[in-house]
């Protein structure tokens, strides 16, 4: 990374995001415990702590944290029923993981010091590609070879399909590319620019017109940090959207 | 002056530093996104941390708050149903308590009815005897006079003729009993 101007701004936007061991140095194996492990247990461990303990009380009149939790599981399940109809609701299990993974990835990762696993392309990939092979798996067992009229848009002219068969198979080939790179880029972006903002804010310490950037830079960070906040949920909202939508085409391929 | 020089150099500087992270960031390994060699640890985490989430969902919060959210409905339903069979009651036990009234008042007038006829009919029985002795008075009143008008004419038929007997008598004659007899009957005809 770069090193600091020599006066002593320093900017290290990127340090965030470095996948480390916690204990010690050394090479990364696939099992060594990172930060990007311990923020995910973090992350299962928040999961639990709302749905499982949640809701301990099965109260008919529930108490908050059983409210919030089953506010989540309504938000979703009302949205896999929607989007994707009620024989969609099979995979809302699998759907909802995904959704509280990526939404509690999220909000944790606005913590100060914490690592957001949902940033790295490598956990969105997977998680893209999970979402893409199941839909694809689903679409050709549930409809056998009728899962390809989902590319043979039999509303358009006959002249035009095999055009829009090619633009309808490339852009089903995007989609993990397109599912994958939004919430990693997303997420990546807003923590930089807060990283980039708040290596402004010491300025006061080195110079005079730190006291015009300094201000500046604290209102900018916490600009930034609400909109972050927005963003969070926003961007697990359109993940999961995004695979009910993807769902309801492997379930009923005939627009 | 020179400090003011030295803050403008300075922020310069800064803004340069900015710009150099950003290329620096952009070549290289500056993307810890693309450092490849951990993505084999974030991909093996990333499994056992869903296979967990998924785990717990589907064998406990799922169920439960599935059976939560439908014994909530359930006790609602039970309670919009229970409130509605309650309110049925109520209509019915008012129409039983209307009902009741208009019972208790028409049994009421069929009563004040029946008792009055009674009434009607003793008063009628009391006025055809009170009748009938007030005749039967009458009647008896009737013949007692006539009795004593019948009485009267006797006695005086007899004081007559006594008299009549003694003025003979006393005139020296002699009184036939027939011939008074018939005279006398003969005068108080006329």
């Amino acid at each position: 990374m770069s090193e600091a101007t020599g006066e002593g701004l320093v900017f290290h936007p990127m340090d965030q995001f470095i996948v480390k061991p916690l204990f010690g140095e050394g090479p990364i194996h696939w099992y060594t415990p990172t930060n990007a492990a311990l923020w995910m247990g973090i992350t299962v461990m928040a999961i639990i702590l709302l749905l499982v303990i949640g809701t301990r009380g099965r109260a008919v009149i529930p108490t908050r944290i059983q409210s919030i939790a089953e506010l989540a599981y309504g938000f979703i399940h009302k949205m896999v029923e929607d989007v994707a109809g009620k024989d969609g609701l099979k995979f809302f299990p699998y759907i909802f993981t995904l959704f509280l993974f990526i939404v509690f990835s999220n909000f944790l990762g606005l913590l100060p010091k914490a690592f957001t696993p949902t940033s790295h392309i490598a956990v969105t990939a997977v998680l893209a590609m999970l979402v893409f092979l199941t839909v694809t798996i689903v679409g050709f067992v549930k409809n056998g070879a009728g899962f390809l009229s989902l590319f043979w848009v039999s509303s358009a002219p006959l002249a035009l399909r095999p055009i829009l068969a090619l633009i309808e198979v490339i852009s089903y080939f995007v989609r993990p590319v397109s599912h994958s790179i939004r919430l990693a880029g997303n997420m990546m972006a807003g923590h930089a620019v807060i990283k980039v903002f708040a290596a402004f804010a010491p300025l006061i310490l080195m110079s005079g017109i730190g006291i015009a950037v300094t201000p500046l830079s604290i209102v900018a960070i916490t600009a930034m940090y609400g909109l972050e906040v927005l963003v969070a949920f926003i961007q697990a909202y359109v993940f999961t959207i995004l695979t009910c939508v993807y769902l309801k085409d492997a379930l009923h391929p005939h627009h | 002056m020179a400090t003011e020089h030295e803050a403008a150099e300075m922020a310069q500087e800064a803004g340069h530093a900015a710009a150099e992270a950003a290329g620096h960031a952009a070549e290289s390994a500056g993307m810890p996104q693309l450092d490849f060699s951990t993505f084999g640890n974030q991909i093996f985490w990333l499994l056992v941390t869903l296979v967990v989430i998924y785990w717990v969902l589907s064998r406990i919060a799922l169920p439960r708050i599935a059976a939560v959210l439908a014994d909530r409905q359930g006790t609602i339903a039970g309670d919009l149903a229970a409130a509605e069979e309650l309110k049925l009651k109520a209509q019915d036990a008012e129409a039983a308590y209307e009902k009741a009234l208009a019972d208790a008042r028409s049994e009421a007038q069929k009563i004040a009815a029946e008792t009055r006829a009674e009434i009607q009919k003793d008063l009628d029985a009391a006025t055809a005897k009170a009748d009938a002795e007030i005749a039967a008075r009458a009647a008896e009143s009737e013949a007692r006079i006539t009795e004593i008008r019948a009485g009267a004419v006797e006695a005086a038929k007899t004081v007559a003729k006594d008299t009549a007997a003694e003025i003979i008598a006393a005139m020296g004659g002699k009184a036939d009993a027939k011939a008074l007899t018939a005279a006398v009957s003969a005068r108080l005809k006329g």
